[in-house]
This record gives structure tokens, C-alpha cells and sequence, in this order.
């Protein structure tokens, strides 16, 4: 730690640390980041950079780093791309900079630097054109081999994430002296307050200064003033969680990183990292200001970082940058740098002011202490390679050129402040409006469009007691916004610290050569290797638009959003363009302020809780007898059962056979199920069927299609009736709250006078069709009371009974075309029901069945699937269900839209059966069919809804929609080329039993 | 994340609610209305830059169906009112053309 | 009518889960036995409003979000401007459907017997509040839920019916069958951290 001072900085020297970094051993101190901990030990070179490998180093102190990127960790927990400057450094942490192989000191692709002129602005564009197929195969993973970021972990991640849901009336953004004293003044008044700030201890730049407040150093009184909000019991301080979206109506998300900093210390059990969103009733944003680079040829090297940043490692962790330091500005601020450097012993070789007459109120101090000052003048160039080593410093002439008198200062680092910009993204996001400020060439907040007020630098007050007193009012008046205090802020604590001082906004200092010629690159953006003359480049091919010169030069598109590129970028193509910068306008920042990870957005929501599993009374069961399950909606239905190992095939042949032979059980627990009340309620389904319930007797049941206004299928089920005003719909699986929703809607919206009451029953009642030639016997055996006859119990007939001892309702319906009762016991009974339906079936061989086996037995049976059948453009007659459809009703949804010219067109897709003349072959559904066969494109004339083999029959069999298909029984059409033409006849849709014997039994 | 005010249960998360669309589009008489009309009924709704009459239902909640005039530029939601009153007054409620 | 057997609750597979739900300052208990009617009746009809009142032993809560416990120990909630979840002890179902039924006869309005459609877990110590934090949307601060708060909303991924019953805090969420167990486990696995040691 050779550059760390002996004393002095908020670290804790009692704790040392020890860390590897590029297989480098270092040591550090807690209160380090990874950052100054380099620093401290003298090491600035982290990695290369993105496009020309060339070595990059640390250039600032926090959340704007754009160039020191680092891999940290190894195996499943290594993390890419994070920013050195917020790694909170722990004992054993290891880390390697990124984009360099195989390290960043010996960079073996550092030859493509020099291939830079082969790499221009948009060089993607240019370059990669033909043919497209070395796009894939070569240049991709070439590029993405050397150029990219850091690499993404492969094994799954170890740790979990969470989320919280928060509401507050005032959220303050920020944790300065802006921040703290608007969190302070809201909290006081009595207002839910939440405080949140990136940073691991509150004081923003406080802690990198030597100011002081209310009598005590900054950073001792931020400190003081965060016990101060701890005590208070409505106000929440949430360090080491960033502020990154600001969404509408005052919704915010911020990521806490719980755990990252204590490495493998963490506790088990934490969530490593949080995703908070936050409903608040006013916005404070205190997000500060970023220093802004100097743009100048070869501004880049290691060693080379923003004042602001070096007095921060100074002051903060005790950490010089180097023997001796050049400072190169255009505003008075950097003097203070300068100061501090020198009162703490370190070296400053000179002062490089571009101002030709600059009156900054330390300059006598500094000359005083021997420090060089060469105003009107720039730095033309840096020497160096992996460090920067001198700089030749140029004497500018009255327009901006050199004037020829050269200085070569030799130093060690370089400190460059080019004025603060004010950190107005999330005021951006927010879809407020930006003004620019010409005096200081800064964006300023304008108008607001959502209830925030901005305080401190991120509103252009960059004095402290500015900061203070507006933070204070600002939160005072944000409280009183939510019903607390009168609005009064608290007295504003006094300040010694120095005042902003001027600047002249300088935006690109010249080079020795003119820009774009010579090896020497004035970049820009730091983390995408933008330069300025890459910029000019597009200016001059054309681009006007500061979003196309964005995308097309890259500028600002990085990780870190360019928040140190963009203003500069953006003056230097107005510049280019011989426009104001207002003029050239501004790219919309966007969440997330910086990078968040995929973990605390998918937060518990991973694994086994992704999505709600559905389960059924009987789940349990079925999970214990092996069942495949399908997902139907969130639901997971039995696919099939298997037995002894059978494949899907096999099992879903047995279970069809015991249904046609003997005796099956489904699960149809998930169909919906609709209980609608009311002296209207035949009205109303009068209304939403295609056919007539006002003719259905109590105790009757009746299938139905439920059809959009727009005539198109959208629902089928049956509905029993049972008592005058008293019906109870079902509803298919998937469909059940939409059809719901779609009763209310008609009832809420357009026929409010209907009275009517429907309530979902789906999940009162557990559900098992019990079907096949001996159903009647197996439930006999559970319902001794009950008359079971055909002519007792009829078909499409309810019963209400008891069945294994529990009140139960009995439909006879069928889905599969044999005799069948569906049986609807209380939820709490389901599981009761299906072990006595196994146990009384057993002699009769009853075999539980699943979704599969039920497609296949009903495709036989001809009947329709919705959602399979139909797609939404799908209409009854297309269906052949011309039957269902009432001729008497005067209007019911749907009937309007069959007088349409469309609907009656002759070549409407229509439902058939189709045969393959091969019995053995199984088209896949969804198989396209032709009318002949020939050389593609052939005109297609329909596709295959439904395909099972059907063991029933011992052959394939199919249903599918056919242009004009029910005037073609008996003509061979073929399947798609892929199945190689198979021929096939079209048939009529009903494969099995098209008489109905079987319904009885 | 917008949140809206249910007329019943009070501001909710837009992510409670479903979206019913266009607002007063009444259900014509179909034994009057020609089969343009009733395309035009189906199919064509508004689409303005500004102050647009619209449906909402709080699915998450109460189920009720509502109006909302919500600006489509600031997303603000300027006015709830019920179902089957009239379209109110807004601050500033002049569409600007689909 | 048959006598009825034992019900089985919907979130039987997890009980031995559920017996162990104890963390520092939370616990998690299935209490789904109830009988639950779902009760439509129009606002504006007074006389069926009282008649059905009466037989609760109180009002049903006409303010939205709120929930009311009668003097006979029923439990009415409100859920919609014309709509109820009345709740009691299991064992007096039957008989609350039927005196109900009996007094509202000849009203337009619906009785819907739902006992076995929901299951209902009770969540409740000082960290209770912060486990649904990480779940539901709402404000849940005790400014703005209270005691006999009673919303219907999304937990997680799950529709509820969230009853603060106490300012311990506890709640109960009451929840559809088919979800039950995905909220459940998403209620232990939230509950996690504070399970240390």
C-alpha cells in the first residue's frame, strides 16, 4: 500500500484485508473499494478496453465508472462488468479486470489498437455486410470473442433473491447533504420517509471533501444526521441500494445489495440482493452531480482520472494517486483538489487551466506551495503505455488552436475536471423535461411531469449550504404535500466550505495532429471506445440526429449509459454540426440507472414458485401413481398414467380400452364451473348461447357454444338447470375466469338492468367423470340410493344424492360417447371420492384416465375441442354445429355477424374427418394439407386440428378444417410435403357410434 | 406501474385491473344495423393522443367494471365515473386526432 | 343428507410443512375448516340487507376493504359493492345456509355455499407484515391497514383475501384451493430468512 497515506481516510485500519486482483495478491482496508485499494497499492491499470483493447484504468470514484470493469468471483457466483469503484472490498476477494486474455498487463489482442483505423464509427455496419451466413458462423462469435464485456456464469446460481413492496410519502434519492437534509426536515415533520442511497454509508460527496458542517467534518456529520433518521420510527434508510427506475405514477424500483459485501461471510438465509418497488406520494431527487471528463488526445491511459475522484481517494481512503499529479481543468473547483492534495503531502506538478485568465481563489495558495500554473493552455498529449507517464501541455491560441509553445510535464497521473452534471436520469426517466444551461454547458431538471422536486447539484446547486437549504425546504414542503408539518424546514446547519467558483464549458482540447489523424484517440466514451472524431465522422456522413449518432457511433450505449460521455459527446457533435447543443437535443435516459441483475428482478419468482401451479383435490394422488402431467393453463392435469413402464402410447391405448370396455375415471376437477342466479338468468343465457335454455326443464342438462358478437366460437360446456332461476354453467378448463369476466361484462356493461348473480363454484366442487359400459356398476356400488336407470336418470339429466357418503351432484353427460356420469362432491371430499371410486371399480377394472386418452376418445366420438377445433375465426356452421344454433331467438351474441358476406362464404375452412389411406400413419396436428401433389408453393387448403392413433378403431384417425371440406367427403387430399404427400379422404368428423347407442350403456 | 383508483376498493396497481378498452360503445341493434355499422361496432375504436375514454375492471378485486378518462401522453387517470353516465368534462379533454 | 365425513383441507399435503412453520417472529397455520357463503345481495335493497343482518348477528360491512365479526362469531367480509364472504364455524354450515336461505326466500339475491372452495391460512407475530411485503402490492403500513382491513388482491402470484384480524399483526388469506399450495409454499419460502438458528 505504498500510496497510502499514514494517516488520515474513513477506513478502518485495524482490519486488514486481503484480495487478489488479475492474479495479483494485494492488501487493503475495510471501508475499501476495490478501486482505492488498487489505488492505494499503486496499481491503475484494471483491464482493457472494449473495442481496441487498449489499457484502461480507473477514472472515477463511483456508480459513473464506465472503464474499470471488473469479473468478480469465480464458478457459479463470478459476476461480470462490475463497476471496481462500488466493490466493497472483503478478505479474499478475487477479481479480474475484463476483455483481456489473458490478462489485462498482457493483453495478447492489443494488436487490434492498432488496427484502429480499420474500426471507425460504425464499423459493424460497414463491415460485416456479406454474405449473411458469415454473420452466424464467423464474425459473431469472433467478435464476440474479442470484443464484449465480462462472462456470464454457466452454473446455476447459488444464491436467492427477493423482493419488497413499499409505500412512503416523501422518498428521498440520495444520501448527500441534499438528500439527508430533505429526509431529515420530512421525517421530522411526522411523514413516512424512505431514504435511498447507492453508497454503503450515507454523506455523498462529503465523504471524498474536507468540508465541514454544523461545526464537524462532513462526513461525521452525515453520519450523525443518519443515527438521527435511524431513530425515527417512520423513516427507513436503505444504503447500498440504487434508485434505478422511475416509472409512472411515482412507482420506483431500487436493487439493495444485502450480502455482496461481506464475500463468503454472508449470512445463510439473507437474500444476497433485494428489489424494492416503491409507491411513493412525493419524489425528492438528491442524486448529485458527475464530474465530467476532459476530452484530449490519449485521455484514456491509466493513471489518468477526475479530480473529483482523486480527491475522494485522498480523503476518503487515504490513497495518493501517484507521485506526482497534473491537473488539467477549465473550472475553479479542480484548485481545490490541487489544495488538498498538497496539505496532505502528495506532489502536483502543475496546473493546466484552458481558461486564458482564470481567477480561482486558491491559485496563490497553490503557487505559493510551488505548484506550476500554465493557463490559456491544454494538454495536446499523454505519453505512457500502460501508465501515463508525461504530458505535453500546449499554450492555446486565441481561437482554440495551439499556439506552438509546448511544455512536456512529467507526471505520474492526471486529474481532469471539465465542470458537474447534474445527475438528471432519473429525473429523465421520470419523462420530465430537460433544459441546458449555456453558462455552465449544463441539462438541468425543467419541467416536472410526475410529483417530484429535484435538490442539491442535481438541480445545479453545487454549493453545499445551497444544497442543504434546498434539501431542506424541498422535504420540509414534500411532508407537507402528504398531510405533515406546516412546511417550515428546519434551520439550515452552517457550512465552511468553498464556494463553486466559475467555469468555462471546454469541450475538446486539440492535439498535436489534427483530430482523426495520427495514432492519438480523444475519447469520449470511455467504456464503448467512442472518440471525437469518430463523432465528426458521422456528423460528416450525414447523421443529424443525435439518436442515430448515438446508435450509430455507440456512444452513450454501454452499461454505464455514458454518464460520462454524453454531454461531452453531444457538444461535440453540435459542434460538428455547427448547431446549439439545445438544438441537437438529448437521448431519453432509461431505466435501469445501472446494471441490475437477472436474479433480484426474477427475485423468489424461480424454480418451483416461476409460475402457480394448479392443483386439484386428487393431485396427490396422481402424483403418487406416476402421473405425466400436462399443463392446461396453470393447471396440471393427468396426461396419462404410467403402468409397468408403458410408453405414452401404451398407456393411453389401455386407458382408452378400459373406457370403451369397462370403466375409467377423469379428473375434471379444473372445468369451470359457474353458478348463476336470478329471475333473469334464462335471459341472459338466452344470450350468450347460440341455443335456447328457455325450452331446458328443471333437472335438464344442455350443451352449448358460446359465441364474440363477432360470431366466432369462443367457449363450449353444458349447463344444467337446476331450479327455475337457478343454473350451474361449466366451462372448458382453460377458459373459466374469461367466461365469467364475459357474463359480467354483459351484465355490468350493456344489460345492467338483468337481475342476475354469478359465482365461480370451480373450486368447490371436485370433479370426476366416471365413464364406460360398466360406470353404472361402479356407481351403484356408492350411491345405493340413487336411481340409476336410463330411464330414471336420463341423459343430459342432474341429480343431487349421495355418493360415498357425501352430498354430492351427478350429471349424466359424456365426453366420450359411452355412458357416463360426472360426479361433483364438496373440494374437502374430492380425494374420498376418487380412492372409492378406485376401490368399488376394481372388480369392474376400472383404470384412471387422462387428458390424452380423453382427446382420443372424444375425437372418435366427433366432438370438438375449443381452442383445438377452433382459433378464434371459427363460427358454428364452420363447426358443422348448424343444430346448436337457434333459428327462433331474435338476437343472442354472434347471430348478428352470420349475415355477414364472410360468414357465408362457401370456401370457409370447415370441420372434417380426414383418413390416411396408410391406417398406421399419425399426422402431426397442425399438418398443413394440399390439394395435389407437386413442387412447393402450393396453395394450402387447410391443416389438421386433432391426430391420434385410436385404438378403438385400430387406425389413424383425424379432424381437421378444409376450405369448402364438407362438400368434399370422399375426395383424397394430400398432407404436406414434409410427410412426403401422404393421401388422405375426407370423412365426416365422427369416427365411433355416430348413432349415440353407446350414451346408455 | 400505473395505479388506478377503483371506484370501490380505492388506487390499486394497474396489474389488478384488466383493460376493457374504448369506452361508450354501446351494442347496436342488430336487426338495424347494416354490416358495415356492425363491422364499425366490432372493430374500429379510437385511438387519441390525449384524453381517451376508456374501460376498466378490477379483476383483482371487486370485479367491477368502470370508466376512466386517462391521458395517453402522461398517463394520468384525470376521472373515474360509472358505467352508463355519460362522458365527463375533462381538464384540457380535447383529443388530438387518431 | 348424509353426515357428513372429515373434510380433507386442500393444503393437507403440506402439513408436516406447516406443523413446522415457527420462525423468530412469524408463524403459519392452516386454518381452512370453516363454512364460507358467498352472498350477493343488491345494496339497495334495505329489508334483505337487514333480514340478512339479523341472522348474522350484524351488518354486513357496507365500506369497502373493511370486514366485520358479529356477535354470533361469524365473520362477514366484503368483497364487492353487492357482494359478501360470510364466514363461521364449520359446524353451523348447514344450518347458517338454511336459516339464510329461509329469511332471504322470495328476494332477489344468491346464498352460494363455497366452504370447500378456499383454503385459509393464518399468518401472524411482528414479522408478518414484512413477509407479505414481499409479495402484495398494497400499503400494508398500519396507517393504512388495520385491523379488520380486509382486501381482496394478489399475494405473489396467487388472487387473496387478505384479513388483518389483529394488530399482533395477524392476518388470514384466504385463497382459492387450486393455488393454495403454490401460496403456502411461497409463504414458507418468504418466511425463510427469519428461520435461522
Amino acid at each position: 500500500m505504498r500510496f497510502r497515506l499514514k494517516e488520515g481516510g474513513r477506513i478502518d485500519r485495524a482490519q486488514r484485508l486481503r484480495f487478489t486482483f488479475n492474479g495479483r495478491s494485494y492488501e487493503g482496508y475495510a471501508g475499501d473499494t476495490l478501486a482505492s485499494a488498487l489505488i492505494a497499492s499503486g496499481t491503475h491499470l484494471t483491464s482493457r478496453s472494449f473495442k481496441y483493447h487498449r489499457p484502461r484504468g480507473i477514472l472515477t470514484a463511483g456508480a459513473e465508472e464506465p472503464s474499470a470493469l471488473v469479473q468478480l468471483g469465480e464458478g457459479a457466483r463470478t459476476e461480470p462488468n462490475l463497476r471496481a469503484t462500488q466493490v466493497e472490498l472483503y478478505d479474499g476477494l478475487t477479481a479480474a479486470g475484463v476483455n483481456a486474455w489473458p490478462s489485462a498487463n498482457c493483453d495478447l489482442a492489443a494488436w487490434t489498437g492498432r488496427l484502429a483505423p480499420l474500426f471507425p464509427a460504425g464499423f459493424y455496419y460497414k463491415t460485416f455486410l456479406w454474405p449473411a451466413s458469415f454473420w452466424k458462423s464467423l464474425y459473431e462469435p469472433a467478435i464476440r470473442r474479442m470484443a464484449g464485456l465480462g462472462r456470464a456464469p454457466e452454473a446455476p446460481d447459488p444464491d436467492s433473491y427477493d423482493k419488497m413492496n413499499i409505500h412512503c410519502d416523501v422518498l428521498v434519492v440520495g444520501g448527500g447533504p441534499a438528500g439527508i437534509s430533505a429526509a431529515l426536515a420530512a421525517g421530522e415533520a411526522g411523514a413516512r420517509v424512505m431514504l435511498v442511497d447507492d453508497e454503503a454509508t450515507l454523506g455523498g460527496a462529503l465523504v471524498g471533501l474536507r468540508h465541514r458542517v454544523d461545526g464537524v467534518d462532513g462526513a461525521a456529520w452525515a453520519q450523525a444526521a443518519a443515527g438521527r433518521l435511524a431513530a425515527m420510527e417512520e423513516v427507513r434508510v436503505l444504503t447500498r441500494t440504487t434508485l434505478f427506475g422511475y416509472y409512472d405514477h411515482n412507482s420506483l424500483s431500487a436493487f439493495e445489495r444485502r450480502t455482496d459485501h461481506l464475500g463468503p461471510g454472508a449470512p445463510a438465509g439473507t437474500s444476497r440482493q433485494r428489489l424494492w418497488n416503491i409507491k411513493a406520494g412525493r419524489v425528492v431527487l438528491a442524486t448529485g452531480a458527475h464530474e465530467r471528463p476532459l476530452v484530449f488526445a490519449d485521455n484514456d491511459r491509466p493513471g489518468i482520472l477526475l479530480a473529483s475522484a482523486a480527491q475522494r481517494y485522498l480523503n476518503q481512503y487515504a490513497a495518493l494517486p501517484g507521485e506526482r499529479a497534473v491537473l488539467f481543468t477549465n473550472n475553479d473547483a479542480a484548485y481545490e483538489v490541487a489544495h488538498d492534495i498538497v496539505e496532505a503531502g502528495g506532489t502536483v506538478g502543475a496546473v493546466v487551466d484552458c481558461r486564458p485568465e482564470p481567477a480561482a481563489p486558491l491559485a496563490p495558495a497553490l503557487k505559493e506551495a510551488g505548484v506550476a500554473l500554465h493557463t490559456g493552455s491544454a494538454i495536446a498529449a499523454t505519453h505512457g503505455t500502460k501508465r501515463v507517464r508525461s504530458v505535453t501541455v500546449a499554450k492555446l491560441d486565441g481561437d482554440g488552436g495551439l499556439s506552438g509553445e509546448q511544455y512536456r510535464i512529467f507526471c505520474d497521473s492526471v486529474l481532469v475536471s471539465g465542470g458537474w452534471n447534474p445527475a438528471v436520469h432519473l429525473f429523465s426517466q421520470s419523462a420530465g423535461k430537460l433544459t441546458y444551461e449555456e453558462a455552465r454547458g449544463i441539462f438541468l431538471p425543467g419541467t416536472a411531469t410526475q410529483a417530484l422536486e429535484v435538490a442539491g447539484a442535481a438541480n445545479g446547486s453545487f454549493g453545499l449550504a445551497a444544497c442543504l437549504a434546498e434539501g431542506a425546504a424541498i422535504g420540509a414542503r414534500a411532508a407537507e404535500a402528504a398531510g405533515f408539518g406546516d412546511g417550515t424546514p428546519p434551520p439550515a446547519p452552517p457550512v465552511e466550505a468553498p464556494e463553486p467558483g466559475a467555469i468555462t464549458p471546454y469541450w475538446l482540447a486539440p492535439g498535436l495532429k489534427p483530430l482523426g489523424h495520427g495514432k492519438a484517440k480523444h475519447m469520449v466514451d470511455h467504456q464503448d471506445d467512442v472518440t471525437a472524431a469518430d463523432i465528426r465522422l458521422a456528423a460528416r456522413e450525414g447523421f443529424r440526429s443525435v439518436e442515430h449518432v448515438k446508435r450509430y457511433t455507440t456512444v452513450g450505449m454501454g452499461t454505464d449509459q455514458g454518464k460520462t460521455a454524453n454531454v461531452n459527446g453531444l457538444a461535440i457533435l453540435a459542434d460538428a454540426l455547427g448547431k446549439t447543443v439545445p438544438e441537437v437535443g438529448f437521448t431519453t435516459y432509461r431505466p435501469p440507472y445501472t446494471p441490475v441483475t437477472f436474479g433480484a428482478l426474477a427475485g423468489r419468482d424461480t424454480g418451483a414458485l416461476m409460475d402457480p401451479v394448479r392443483r386439484t383435490a386428487m393431485h396427490v394422488w396422481h402424483e403418487a401413481a406416476g402421473t405425466v402431467f400436462e399443463p392446461v393453463g396453470q393447471w396440471h392435469r393427468p396426461w396419462w398414467y404410467p403402468k409397468r413402464r408403458d410408453d405414452k402410447h401404451a398407456a393411453v391405448a389401455r386407458e382408452c380400452r378400459a373406457v370403451r370396455e369397462a370403466a375409467g375415471i377423469l379428473d375434471a376437477s379444473t372445468l369451470g364451473k359457474i353458478d348463476i342466479k336470478g329471475p333473469d338468468a334464462t335471459t341472459l343465457l338466452d344470450m350468450v348461447y347460440t341455443n335456447a335454455f328457455s325450452t331446458l326443464k328443471v333437472g335438464r342438462v344442455r350443451y352449448g357454444l358460446m359465441c364474440g358478437d363477432d360470431g366466432m366460437v369462443f367457449d363450449d360446456g353444458t349447463t344444467a338447470r337446476l331450479g327455475e332461476n337457478h343454473y350451474l354453467m361449466t366451462t372448458t378448463t382453460g377458459n373459466a375466469a374469461h367466461v365469467l369476466e364475459w357474463l359480467e361484462e354483459w351484465l355490468q356493461t350493456e344489460w345492467p338492468e338483468l337481475k342476475v348473480y354469478c359465482t365461480s363454484v370451480t373450486e368447490q366442487w371436485a370433479t370426476v367423470a366416471l365413464a364406460g359400459p360398466r360406470a353404472r356398476d361402479v356407481l351403484a356400488a356408492l350411491a345405493p340410493e340413487m336411481a340409476l336407470d336410463a330411464h330414471s336418470f336420463p341423459f343430459m339429466s342432474v341429480k343431487e344424492g349421495v355418493v360415498a357418503g357425501v352430498n354430492a351432484r351427478v350429471f349424466r353427460i359424456s365426453f366420450t360417447g359411452e355412458l357416463s356420469f360426472e360426479i361433483n362432491v364438496p373440494w374437502s371430499h374430492g380425494r374420498r371420492l376418487w380412492d372409492a371410486l378406485m376401490e368399488a371399480g376394481a372388480e369392474h377394472g376400472i383404470t384412471p384416465y387422462g387428458t390424452e386418452a380423453m382427446h382420443v376418445l372424444r375425437a372418435e366420438r366427433g366432438f370438438i375441442i375449443v381452442g383445438q377445433e377452433t382459433d378464434g375465426t371459427t363460427t358454428p356452421h364452420d363447426l358443422g354445429m348448424d343444430w346448436i344454433v337457434s333459428k327462433k331467438k331474435a338476437d343472442f351474441l354472434g347471430k348478428r355477424a352470420w349475415n355477414r358476406e364472410d360468414s357465408r362464404r362457401e370456401d370457409r375452412k370447415q370441420l372434417v374427418g380426414i383418413l390416411t389411406d396408410d391406417p398406421k400413419k399419425v399426422l402431426p396436428e397442425g399438418t398443413q394439407l394440399v390439394d395435389k401433389r407437386g413442387q412447393p408453393p402450393i396453395p394450402m387448403i387447410g391443416h389438421v386440428t386433432s391426430s391420434y392413433a385410436s385404438p378403438t378403431l385400430g387406425r389413424s384417425i383425424a379432424l381437421a378444417l378444409v376450405k369448402g371440406g364438407r362438400a368434399r367427403k370422399g375426395e383424397t387430399i394430400y398432407a404436406a410435403p414434409e410427410t412426403g404427400f401422404l393421401p388422405c379422404k375426407i370423412t365426416e368428423p365422427v369416427f365411433y357410434d355416430s348413432e349415440g347407442a353407446k350414451r346408455d350403456g | 406501474m400505473l395505479w388506478i383508483d377503483c371506484p370501490w376498493c380505492g388506487a390499486r396497481p394497474e396489474s389488478e385491473f384488466r383493460y376493457g378498452g374504448e369506452a361508450h360503445i354501446a351494442r347496436p341493434d342488430p336487426a338495424t344495423t347494416d354490416d358495415a355499422g356492425w363491422g364499425d361496432y366490432l372493430f374500429m375504436r379510437s385511438n387519441p393522443k390525449g384524453v381517451h375514454a376508456e374501460r376498466w375492471m378490477h379483476r383483482e378485486g371487486c370485479r367491477r367494471w368502470f370508466n376512466a378518462l386517462r391521458d395517453t401522453v402522461s398517463n394520468d387517470v384525470l376521472t373515474i365515473y360509472p358505467m352508463g353516465t355519460p362522458r365527463p368534462d375533462a381538464p384540457g379533454d380535447e383529443a388530438e386526432g387518431g | 343428507m348424509a353426515e357428513a365425513p372429515a373434510p380433507r383441507s386442500p393444503l393437507a399435503g403440506l402439513a408436516d410443512a406447516l406443523a413446522g412453520a415457527r420462525a423468530d417472529g412469524v408463524t403459519l397455520t392452516d386454518r381452512s375448516a370453516r363454512a364460507r357463503f358467498n352472498l350477493r345481495i343488491d345494496p339497495k335493497d334495505v329489508e334483505a340487507l337487514t333480514a340478512a343482518g339479523a341472522i348474522l348477528g350484524g351488518s354486513l360491512p357496507r365500506t369497502p376493504n373493511t370486514a366485520a365479526t358479529t356477535v354470533n362469531g361469524k365473520i362477514l367480509l366484503w368483497l364487492g359493492p353487492d357482494e359478501w364472504l360470510v364466514t363461521g364455524p364449520a359446524e353451523e354450515g348447514a344450518q347458517l345456509d338454511d336459516t339464510l336461505r329461509g329469511r332471504l326466500d322470495g328476494r332477489h339475491h344468491a346464498l352460494t355455499d363455497v366452504s370447500a372452495m378456499y383454503a385459509t391460512l393464518a399468518l401472524s407475530g411482528p414479522r408478518a407484515r414484512e413477509v407479505l411485503m414481499k409479495g402484495c402490492r398494497l400499503d400494508l403500513h398500519p396507517r393504512a391497514f388495520k385491523p379488520n382491513t380486509c382486501v381482496q388482491t394478489a399475494l405473489a402470484k396467487a388472487n387473496v383475501i387478505l384479513h388483518q384480524t389483529d394488530d399482533t399483526p395477524s392476518y388470514e388469506i384466504t385463497v382459492r384451493n387450486s393455488f393454495s399450495v403454490y401460496l403456502a409454499t411461497w409463504l414458507l419460502d418468504a418466511m425463510a430468512e427469519y428461520r435461522q438458528g
